[in-house]
């Protein structure tokens, strides 16, 4: 990990100082070893002081891009694989300038939850680092591995993609499409009966505390005035008032991001609730594929999604009474 | 006859059902997902080993949504319906220390004079039974505002060993709680003695802490501008997320919104919880004087650090609880912003 | 018990038309008395059910013991609303809320100047007819006033026909650009305000569009006062009114309780967040 964090740290400096770009969108360590905090970096004596790269580096930069790429000059922004699908993403909505911005991708094996590590035993801890299927954790009862399974986030238990689909260098490996088990949990809900479905849902959503920080975090969700804030809109809401209110929430922004969504799981992460809301946007992922043939949103810059393009082939509205809708 | 009353932490569960027979008591009991969150005590609640709850236990008294009040507005007149305040009587269990604090916070801010009537109804209702801390997360910090988790306060303060909890009342109220549960608890005459190991034990633990050296030097107050042009603020919020997680977590965050809802049939004006750190909350139909995440971000660190201390003589307005720590989605906390607004001070 | 969110009804009795854009608001209770009493310069919280809710300076002298004004500029939904209703219309109203002049302690036996820009004469209007009531308390009183053009000078009328003319008192008006009709002075009001020179013994209350503060007050600090002399009203997002719904804070002073009034004195020591 440490000769990663060195590379990293020394193209950042090259690339600021040869003048290819101005600022810098990584990281830096906040109170503890797990704390990774999103960090601009506008100088190379920033970059030196505090720069920091580890397996708790689970953010998805690629949305920062909309403001600190409206600024002068480019900005290099280091990207996991997953995380190049959404810059592709943005990149197809026209919210950042490709012009602007210096991709590194960078490996990855998966990122850790401090919260599952916390669940699993692990007390001040001192390091973690991803090899492979274990992770070495060292705190104070020592050093010993755990399954990776066991405290890898969900998204990169059931990763999609270790493959870089946008950069300008890369830092590693980049790895290949995997045929992952993300719609699994997805299927097993399907196999519920209604009931039981809203059910999961209901318990799942009224956790719900309306932070806003699945809406503020969410690469797709880059409205200017959102319709939630918006007071002329009629669903203007703040609070989880009500029952209805938390589940208009969360579905109708579900609804907002298909095909656009690259499921880059960044709102289960944020969910102070652990609500899983990435299962309400994989449903509609394996839907589309379902419907309209495979499409994973990001994988090519100015792709257009299913639902924005029509053909003939297209499925009727009817397909839902085969799937089981009621007439 | 001791101060100290006692009960088996098998039995909690006469004390529960017998506090049920005549009101409600909330437990913080864990979750699927084995976070601790208040729960009404019925048959089968347990008790929660952890640390803290998730949410704070201000939603008992300043809960996220309530009705202020119901309007119908038919041609020129309107007519007015008033919401009735709660009149039950409650016990909110096993609060923290830092928890209970924050209780004094929101108290100095609504039941300064005028009183918000629907929170101090709240308060008179609710008898809390605070409870020491055996154990603590890497996040916890209350002694850095002269907090002590041995000595929680409240109604009733507890503390436990491993198979005992000792009561004991503060306040009248407290008290006739614990009259009205004497049948199922014991008279403890070790009291005193047992109460003073554990409140050893957990001086122990507290001094462990890898927070337990951080202070609040650099907050006194006097330097508001210094604080406040600070140019670290640009950096500590620039990758801020804007969203509502550390203000709603936040045991003593009380800025709240007045809305309205169309129910079809009138308009309901209820309060709601708001955050500073949202983009409309000082928006006015004009202009926004803090525009930009910094000022936002500024404004949140500033009221618990300089402005709330300074308009209460000195007490700050975090507790130390280390929710923000754990839950902000950046990695962004009031810690952070100690040490590094703090110390280019010093 | 008296909560304080809660609002009572009133009822418009009277609507005055005071330019395109400002119109004043005559308020009683259902049964034809004032809502509340209230000092010059503090505020009311007015709303229509489904509509909003907003604070406005109570414009009335407190004097008047029959009803409650308010000058209204029209700027978005809530005052869209109030200037499209009719007399007899039932509004919600609360308060009074903030700390109004110091009219019975600083300013007593002062001269006073008022200087105004727009619809910044609404907060003053109280405060002038306070002292035009209680006129022995109070020394020579000097009125700056502008706006626009003619038809933006707010409360003209009452202007005309009583505050001219009146005992000691001098009434300088001014408008941004030259009309046929218009014999007055015309010009901004921070330059208006240097040429009419006055000396620096005065207590002066300044109110309106902050580029007109801002350039009066550096025009006033030239003349030689000092920002203790100096009061304004500050305008900020509001909810709840008495200081606890946390947004509308300088610093650590709510606008909402601990102003609108303030001394150039007090803002210096406050963030410049406003």
């Amino acid at each position: 990990m440490q000769e990663m964090i060195n590379i990293m740290k020394n193209r950042a400096i090259e690339l600021m100082n040869d003048g290819t770009v101005a600022r810098v969108i990584g990281w830096s360590r906040g109170e503890f070893v797990y704390d990774m905090i999103p960090t601009v970096f506008n100088s190379v004596e920033d970059v030196e002081k505090s720069f920091a790269y580890s397996d708790f580096c689970g953010s998805n930069l690629s949305k920062y891009l909309i403001e600190q790429g409206s600024k002068e000059g480019k900005t290099l922004v280091f990207l996991k694989p997953c995380d190049t699908y959404s810059f592709n993403q943005l990149l197809t909505e026209h919210r950042i300038d490709r012009e602007k911005v210096y991709v590194v991708g960078i490996e990855c094996q998966g990122k850790l939850n401090y919260e599952l590590l916390k669940k699993a035993g692990v007390k001040r801890l001192v390091s973690a680092d991803v090899e492979g299927d274990t992770v070495t954790v060292t705190d104070a009862k020592g050093t010993y591995t755990l399954p990776a399974v066991d405290v890898l986030a969900e998204r990169c238990v059931n990763c999609k993609s270790r493959k870089h689909v946008v950069y300008d260098e890369l830092i590693g490996q980049s790895g290949e499409v995997l045929d992952s088990h993300r719609f699994d949990m997805v299927a097993e809900l399907e196999a519920l009966s209604p009931t039981e479905r809203f059910e999961f849902w209901q318990e799942q959503l009224s956790k719900c505390i309306r932070c806003n920080a699945c809406r503020k975090v969410c690469p797709a969700c880059t409205c200017e005035k959102c319709v939630f804030d918006n007071d002329a809109s009629g669903i203007a809401t703040k609070a989880n008032s009500d029952s209805f209110e938390e589940k208009m929430y969360h579905i109708i922004r579900a609804f907002h991001v298909v095909g656009r969504c690259t499921d880059c799981g960044e709102c289960s992460r944020v969910c102070p609730e652990n609500i899983p809301l990435h299962l309400l946007n994989r449903k509609f992922i394996k839907d589309i594929n379902e419907l309209y043939g495979e499409y994973q949103a990001g994988e090519e810059a100015g792709s257009r999604n299913p639902l924005v393009s029509y053909t003939t082939d297209d499925c009727e509205p009817d397909v839902v009474y085969e799937r089981g809708g009621n007439e | 006859m001791s101060v100290f009353k006692k009960i088996a932490i098998a039995d909690l569960d006469k004390l529960f059902a017998k506090t049920s027979e005549k009101m409600s008591i909330y437990v913080p009991t864990d979750n699927k997902d084995g976070d601790a969150v208040y729960t009404e005590w019925k048959d089968g609640v347990k008790l929660s080993d952890a640390v803290n709850t998730l949410r704070s236990a201000k939603d008992f008294f300043f809960p996220q949504t309530e009705n202020l009040a119901g309007f119908k507005l038919v041609g020129k007149t309107i007519e007015m319906y008033r919401t009735a305040e709660e009149k039950e009587d409650f016990v909110l269990f096993g609060v923290r220390a830092c928890d209970v604090k924050s209780f004094a916070i929101l108290d100095s801010v609504f039941l300064a004079d005028p009183v918000d009537t629907f929170y101090a109804a709240r308060r008179e209702h609710g008898i809390v039974v605070a409870l020491a801390c055996n154990d603590a997360n890497d996040t916890c910090f209350c002694k850095t505002f002269g907090i002590d988790p041995a000595e929680p306060g409240a109604d009733v303060s507890a503390w436990k060993n491993a198979d005992e909890m000792f009561f004991k009342a503060n306040t009248d109220k407290g008290a006739a709680w614990l009259a009205s549960v004497s049948d199922v608890l014991e008279d403890a005459e070790n009291g005193e003695g047992v109460v003073a190991d554990v409140k050893q034990s957990i001086n122990e633990m507290m001094s462990t802490l890898p927070l337990s050296g951080l202070t609040t030097e650099s907050f006194d107050g006097k330097n508001l501008l210094e604080a406040f042009n600070s140019p670290e603020w640009k950096d500590l919020s620039s990758t801020c997320l804007g969203c509502g997680t550390c203000t709603f977590y936040c045991p003593t965050c009380q800025c709240y919104d007045i809305r309205e809802f169309d129910t079809g049939n009138g308009v309901k004006r209820f309060r709601c919880w708001d955050s500073c750190m949202y983009s409309d909350f000082t928006k006015m139909a004009a202009e926004n004087p803090r525009h930009t995440q910094l000022e936002r971000f500024r404004q949140r660190f500033m009221h618990k650090l300089v402005y709330y201390p300074m308009n209460n003589n000195g007490v700050y307005g975090c507790v130390g609880c280390g929710r923000c720590l754990a839950k902000c989605p950046i990695s962004m906390n009031i810690v952070k912003v100690m040490k590094t607004v703090g110390k280019e001070k010093a | 018990m008296i909560d304080a969110l809660i609002p009572t009804v009133g009822v418009v009795t009277d609507i005055r038309i005071d330019t395109p854009d400002v119109k004043t608001f005559r308020v009683v209770t259902p049964d034809g008395k004032k809502a509340f009493d209230h000092m010059p310069g503090q505020c009311a919280m007015l709303s229509i059910p489904g509509v909003g809710e907003a604070m406005f300076s109570i414009t009335s002298s407190p004097t008047n013991t029959e009803y409650m004004e308010f000058s209204i500029k029209k700027c978005g939904c809530l005052t869209d609303w109030l200037h499209r209703m009719d007399v007899g219309q039932q509004i919600l109203i609360r308060g009074p809320y903030g700390n109004g002049f110091p009219v019975e302690t600083t300013f007593k036996g002062k001269d006073m100047l008022f200087i105004a820009g727009g619809i910044g004469l609404a907060p003053l209007r109280s405060v002038i007819n306070y002292c035009r009531h209680y006129r022995e308390n109070y020394g020579k009183i000097d009125i700056v006033y502008g706006a626009r053009s003619s038809a933006d000078l707010v409360d003209y009328n009452e202007i005309i026909t009583e505050w001219v003319g009146d005992t000691d008192t001098n009434v300088h008006l001014t408008i941004d650009r030259p009309e046929d009709s218009w014999d007055g002075h015309v010009g901004f009001v921070p330059n208006f305000v240097k040429e009419l020179g006055f000396t620096t013994d005065k207590i002066v209350i300044l109110c309106g569009p902050p580029i007109m503060i801002k350039f009066t007050l550096a025009g006033l600090k030239e003349m030689g006062y000092v920002d203790t002399q100096v009061f304004t009203t500050m305008e900020m997002k509001m909810k709840c009114g008495i200081g606890k719904c946390g947004r509308c804070n300088i610093g650590s002073k709510y606008v909402c309780k601990d102003g609108p009034v303030f001394s150039f004195d007090q803002l210096s020591e406050l963030p410049d967040e406003y």
